[in-house]
């Protein structure tokens, strides 16, 4: 189902755009023969394997490799005396001292030195015998451990920025950020009804299906060329080198296909391990993570303690806001509460708003985005209650939130957005609340849940190439990863702009010595910016086929325009001429035909999404059943609806996992206890019904097409959508996620108690 | 003069100070003349800001010119999933 709004500018016309293609990449992950990076194979190649800490917080007193060294098959080992710290962090901050612990291990699976050998099992049974000395220490696993009076410090150097006053003495708070508009107190005063409630959420992981993977192939002259998954091939490199302290010309990435990211492959772990490793051992060396290792070492999603109280008056009217949001970031600080703060209350113009964001590390493994990264948390917060509310006054909770939500030219409290040119968070509600799915009557125990969310979107640098072959294809070559079926999105744009069929598009992921420097896959950036660069190169080109098309004419390049993948002219003194007669002729006419096209990209589109639930609970057991879900995206322009609609639904799917299910467990040591997909259950296909999809398109008039970015904003929504729901459905407020069949039943059975 | 938006990341370098008003005709002179009142924060900068110049927001900037400017926000590096 598509929505096209007649307010604002209506979408031109296009031949290609809008389609839906088979994508040119999909016989090839069907049958088996797209090659991933753990598929790598190369003569004289070696395994690595990473010795990591069993401890969630200790100080390392020794490492002795004399052992492991001496053991069959070892070629190589590498500690941390192996990476002199770089004086600065390429990207994320504190990644290199992620990469390998120095003085302590600060989270169980940190690694702490990794071995190569001629099998996997010989490099396992070497690492087993690295003899490292631990001092254990006490650790802090919450939030609320790590802000307690005298808690175990994860750093002891750490100093909170962004107090009012200088702090004097070391914390596990790493940063405070903090947001006001307003007079928030008369905000709360003039409000008829005020809900104040704490939310708490765990820590997720983004369960992509591929674990990270990489082969290194270091030669003796100081070059090293390293075949990996990621969600961004120049980020690798720039990474690696600075891990290595190496110039960045040096390493050559060769993008694998993705199997699956969701921001979870924005950072490294293994790269400049095994380029080390290989150094030392003058092989090829392979690392692949097991699903353990990827749970205990690699990023996932904070785990959160929110307060959000809003106040408002009984016609509907939102008076203030103010929220406290304390965000794990793992053993290394990061952004995270900031950006939950920037988003708690984005989807609506609040006149005072008072926000404090908490930044808090614990000793855990670092968090890396996932999805609209901060976004979820904060939403479950808000949207909870606003349902509240919207029950206490009675009003429709879609009516509600569209007397409170912003349009263009509301001002965003966020910095990031500044003033909101044209959005589509109205249509996104007006679309669920005209959809037949929101009349259908419920049954016992069934409740229908609404929640909406609010995503950025990233722009960055995106370069692109295209090549026209001699018989009239074109090669279009970028420096994106296709994780969410980006190559089918530039063939269209690039099919648009040439106009020949998508079919005789090859659009190609090129390494970094083949493209130019383009930024990580995130923030549903890449059909926004590298379309945007695609579609620049394309135009350079069709530029030069008018030129190619004026010489075979023998006249003036004023006489020539170019319709439909042709040159015709103006006047009709020669019958159209098409790209293939054009491309066949090139070396007549000049050359080759090729353009490159490379930008610093600005003007991405905000992104909003309205979800509604309906669900069933079991009140014998708490189970409960995902009967309908229907989710409404703003995509700007959907430029393969197939794809768009894959975006939503799986977001909306892992949502939902995050609402009902997932969770990381750890003992009181700190230690994992479900690193696996049977203790840590993500969704499958028979969790779940089709969902359903309505792409609203309010087009983003920063972009030619009209695109925004839609591969996050869709998992913001679901964890309050269910929660509402359940709460329609039972009548108890749940909230802490995940939402258990456990939790369910003590929620029922205290309120049967206190109503019995 | 353009009216420069410093929020809680950057107030440990300027006294506590988050907002500020001055002249500059570009990113590059409004960070020198920041750097004149507060000595090191240019250098702070330079380790990775991002700037919401009227509402739109440059990942990395540098040299964009400020004539028409009347607003310019510090924010923190973005980033996505």
């Amino acid at each position: 189902m598509s929505v096209v709004t007649e307010e604002k500018p209506i979408k031109k016309s296009y031949k290609y755009v809008g389609t839906r293609p088979v994508r040119h990449d999909g016989l090839e992950k069907v049958n088996g023969k797209a090659r991933f990076a753990a598929d790598m194979t190369k003569p004289r190649m070696i395994h690595g394997h990473v010795l990591r800490s069993p401890y969630a917080h200790a100080r390392i007193l020794s490492i002795d490799t004399t052992e492991a060294e001496a053991m069959p098959g070892v070629k190589a080992i590498v500690t941390e005396s192996d990476f002199p710290l770089p004086k600065k962090d390429e990207g994320f901050p504190h990644r290199s001292k992620n990469l390998i612990a120095r003085d302590k291990v600060r989270y169980e699976g940190q690694a702490v030195a990794a071995v190569a050998a001629i099998t996997r099992r010989q490099a396992k049974e070497a690492a087993a015998k690295i003899k490292v000395n631990y001092e254990e220490l006490p650790s802090v696993i919450t939030v609320d451990q790590a802000m307690a009076e005298d808690a175990p410090l994860v750093h002891e150097d750490l100093l909170t920025e962004g107090l009012d006053s200088e702090p004097t003495k070391p914390s596990n708070i790493a940063k405070r950020s903090f947001f006001e508009q307003g007079d928030i107190e008369a905000g709360f005063a003039n409000a008829d009804v005020v809900f104040e409630h704490e939310f708490t959420t765990k820590v997720v992981h983004q369960g992509y299906i591929e674990p990270h993977a990489c082969v290194a192939d270091t030669s003796r002259d100081g070059r090293s060329e390293i075949w990996c998954s990621s969600q961004g091939h120049f980020m690798v490199r720039s990474a690696t080198a600075n891990m290595l302290g190496w110039e960045t010309s040096k390493i050559k990435v060769i993008p694998a296909e993705i199997g699956g990211g969701f921001g979870g492959k924005t950072t490294i772990y293994l790269e400049p391990l095994a380029v080390k490793l290989s150094e030392k051992a003058d092989r090829p060396v392979k690392m692949v993570m097991s699903r353990d290792e990827v749970f205990r070492a690699t990023g996932p999603t904070p785990g959160t303690k929110i307060r959000v109280k809003i106040g408002a008056k009984k016609n509907g009217e939102i008076t203030a806001g103010k929220a406290w949001l304390a965000y794990e970031s793992g053993a290394f600080p990061g952004p995270w509460g900031m950006l939950g703060g920037w988003c708690v209350f984005a989807c609506y113009n609040i006149p005072n708003i008072q926000i404090e964001a908490l930044e808090v590390v614990v000793n855990k493994p670092v968090n890396i985005p996932y999805r609209a990264p901060s976004a979820p948390m904060a939403a479950f917060a808000t949207e909870t209650v606003i349902d509240q509310i919207a029950q206490d006054i009675k009003m429709d909770p879609i009516e509600l939130r569209l007397l409170n939500a912003v349009e263009e030219g509301d001002y965003n409290h966020s910095e990031m957005v500044g003033t909101f040119q044209l959005i589509g968070l109205k249509e996104t509600l007006e679309a669920i609340r005209n959809h037949p799915n929101y009349k259908i009557p419920l049954g016992p125990n069934q409740g229908r849940g609404i929640a909406t969310g609010f995503w950025f979107n990233i722009a960055e640098s995106s370069s692109a190439t295209v090549n026209l072959t001699e018989d009239g294809t074109a090669v279009v070559i970028t420096g994106s990863p296709d994780i969410g079926g980006s190559r089918a999105s530039m063939a269209l744009m690039a099919a648009e702009e040439l106009g020949i069929d998508p079919k005789l598009i090859q659009p190609l992921v090129g390494d970094t010595e083949a493209v130019g420097f383009t930024d990580v896959t995130e923030g549903s950036r890449a059909t926004f910016a590298t379309g945007l660069a695609v579609v620049r190169a394309c135009q350079k080109l069709v530029i030069q086929l008018k030129e190619r098309a004026c010489i075979m004419w023998e006249c003036s390049v004023d006489d020539i325009e170019w319709v439909d993948g042709s040159a015709v002219h103006k006047e009709g003194k020669e019958p159209p001429l098409a790209l293939a007669e054009i491309t066949s002729k090139a070396k007549k006419t000049g050359g080759p035909l090729n353009a490159t096209g490379s930008l610093e990209a600005k003007g991405q589109g905000p992104a909003f999404s309205t979800q509604m639930c309906d669900l069933e609970v079991d009140p014998e057991t708490g189970k409960v059943t995902i009967l309908r879900y229907t989710t409404a995206q703003d995509a700007g322009t959907a430029i393969h609806p197939s794809y768009v609609e894959g975006q939503m639904q799986g977001g909306v799917a892992q949502g939902i996992g995050w609402a009902l299910n997932e969770e990381y467990i750890h003992n009181k040591k700190g230690r994992m206890e479900n690193p696996g997909f049977l203790d840590y259950r993500i969704p499958v296909a028979s969790d779940l019904p089709m969902i359903e999809t309505i792409i609203v398109e309010v087009p983003n008039p920063k972009h030619p097409y009209g695109v925004r970015g839609v591969g996050e904003v869709g998992i913001v929504p679901p964890v309050p959508a269910v929660a509402n729901a359940i709460h329609d459905a039972v009548g108890i407020r749940l909230r802490d996620a995940p939402m258990s069949p456990v939790k369910i039943l003590k929620a029922l059975n205290q309120k049967n108690g206190a109503s019995g | 003069m353009i009216k420069v938006f410093l929020g809680s990341n950057l107030k440990n370098f300027t006294n506590g100070v988050e907002e500020l008003e001055l002249e500059a005709t570009s990113v590059k002179s409004l960070i020198a003349e920041m750097d004149r009142r507060y000595p090191g924060i240019a250098d702070d900068l330079e380790s990775g800001f991002a700037l919401a110049i009227d509402g739109e927001v440059i990942a990395n900037p540098g040299y964009e010119k400020l004539a028409e400017v009347s607003e310019v926000r510090f924010i923190s590096p973005m980033q996505g999933g």
